[in-house]
């Protein structure tokens, strides 16, 4: 394959997984990493440090768009950030000892559970705080956000520990496998939490950039962000989420939703089954 | 008191913000991002002109060269006109721009007398830092 015909296929692969990571809310990385393995042949270690790079431009891609709405919080963000670029340094660190096919194995199975959250999310109703929690106000995590009549709603934020622990391992998870971890961040902000779900999702869009940004500086030194590749998978998921982001979420998406989970969940198994088989 | 920071309430006042912090750093995230993803798009045609007959091959896994994982080899590749050197100036941009959010917040809880998102706030940055400076 010549170069040209290499990188044209890569871009408009890498826009593909960037729409399909609008789509579905798990992000670009989820999907890139696969597609550069499966079907590029990547080496596993090249395709996790140019997905890194690809979630910090989608990250702050679409930060401006979400600032507008008016639901991010910067210090529930910055708070549990703390959290999540330490075990974003773990994950880079552990990255160098654990096997490249174990990689592949872990990839997928964090595929499979990522499909499955985004497939509840379509049902799950929002949550209702109850209770008081006093760590809340002392910390100033406490917020509001804008109501639907332009009230704006208090809210709180519960098992501050719980959700801490659960970034770091989001964290970890970011810098080993070079993927937003945004299925693990909201999950640990909306469920454990009970951050309303407009502000954890938003939230944790901010956070993805800090957090892989954590490690990309590690995969660079390191040798593992290939110009040849960066550039136009870059320039591909980007456009890609931008363009789904704008575009595709307003859309009536259910039915494409519920297929690109699909495609997600095939993903995780041929991933894990690839990686097993190696093994042998 | 505490309750009211960040809240909706306090931008019709229009003293200096959460609400207001956030504004100015999403335009920063867009601005890193736009600023990278240019130079990307000229390291990346540059690149394609001198590398067009070669056939790429990432199947089988070779770190890439000293002069481009370092932000002085970078520099140096620069002046030379490197495409790869420019692509990895690109990616650096990247890296920078959630690190510059981070120093934003900092700045402006500063201004705020938040003593307790300060210190959190150098906290992160540390890490950072820490994994941009000490990757070895």
């Amino acid at each position: 394959m010549t170069l040209s015909l290499f990188t044209g296929l890569l871009f408009f692969g890498s826009l593909t997984a960037g729409l399909l990571g609008a789509l579905t809310g798990l992000g670009g990385g989820v999907v890139l990493v696969p597609l550069l393995t499966v079907f590029f042949h990547v080496d596993i270690r090249y395709a996790i440090g140019v997905s890194l790079i690809s979630v910090i431009a989608t990250s702050s891609g679409a930060a401006a768009a979400y600032v507008r709405e008016g639901f991010s919080s910067v210090r529930i963000g910055m708070f549990l950030e703390v959290a999540t670029t330490l075990g974003a340094i773990l994950g880079a660190y552990l990255a160098t000892v654990v096997h490249t096919q174990a990689l592949a194995i872990i990839f997928g199975l964090v595929l499979i559970y990522s499909a499955s959250v985004s497939w509840q999310q379509r049902k799950l109703a929002a949550v209702e705080v109850q209770g008081h929690s006093r760590w809340s106000d002392m910390l100033e995590l406490s917020g509001t956000y804008p109501g639907r009549d332009g009230v704006p709603c208090k809210y709180e934020v519960e098992n501050i520990p719980g959700g801490f622990g659960l970034m770091f391992v989001a964290g970890t998870l970011s810098g080993l496998l070079g993927i937003g971890s945004g299925a693990v961040k909201v999950l640990a902000m909306d469920r454990v939490m009970k951050v309303p779900f407009k502000v954890s999702t938003t939230t944790s869009n901010f956070m993805i950039g800090v957090t892989a940004a954590a490690s990309a500086g590690i995969y660079l030194h390191r040798g593992l962000v290939a110009p040849g590749l960066a550039f136009p998978v870059m320039l591909g998921v980007l456009a890609g989420s931008l363009i789904g982001a704008r575009y595709l979420v307003r859309a009536r998406t259910a039915v494409l939703r519920s297929v690109f989970t699909l495609v997600v969940l095939a993903l995780g198994v041929e991933m894990i089954v690839s990686g097993a088989a190696k093994w042998f | 008191m505490v309750l009211e920071k960040g809240s909706a309430v306090s931008q019709e006042h229009g003293h200096f913000d959460d609400r207001r912090m956030e504004a100015i750093m999403g335009r920063l995230l867009q601005i890193g991002v736009l600023s990278a993803s240019f130079v990307m798009i000229a390291g990346g045609l540059l690149y394609m002109r001198a590398h067009f007959s070669e056939t790429p091959n990432y199947r089988v896994f070779s770190s890439e060269p000293q002069r481009l994982r370092h932000f002085s080899g970078v520099l140096e590749g620069m002046k030379t006109g490197d495409p790869a050197a420019i692509i990895q100036l690109a990616v650096l941009l990247l890296i920078a721009t959630p690190v510059a959010r981070v120093v934003f917040a900092l700045i402006a809880f500063l201004i705020e007398k938040d003593k307790l998102f300060v210190l959190i706030s150098l906290i992160v940055l540390a890490v950072l830092l820490y994994g941009f400076l000490r990757p070895q």
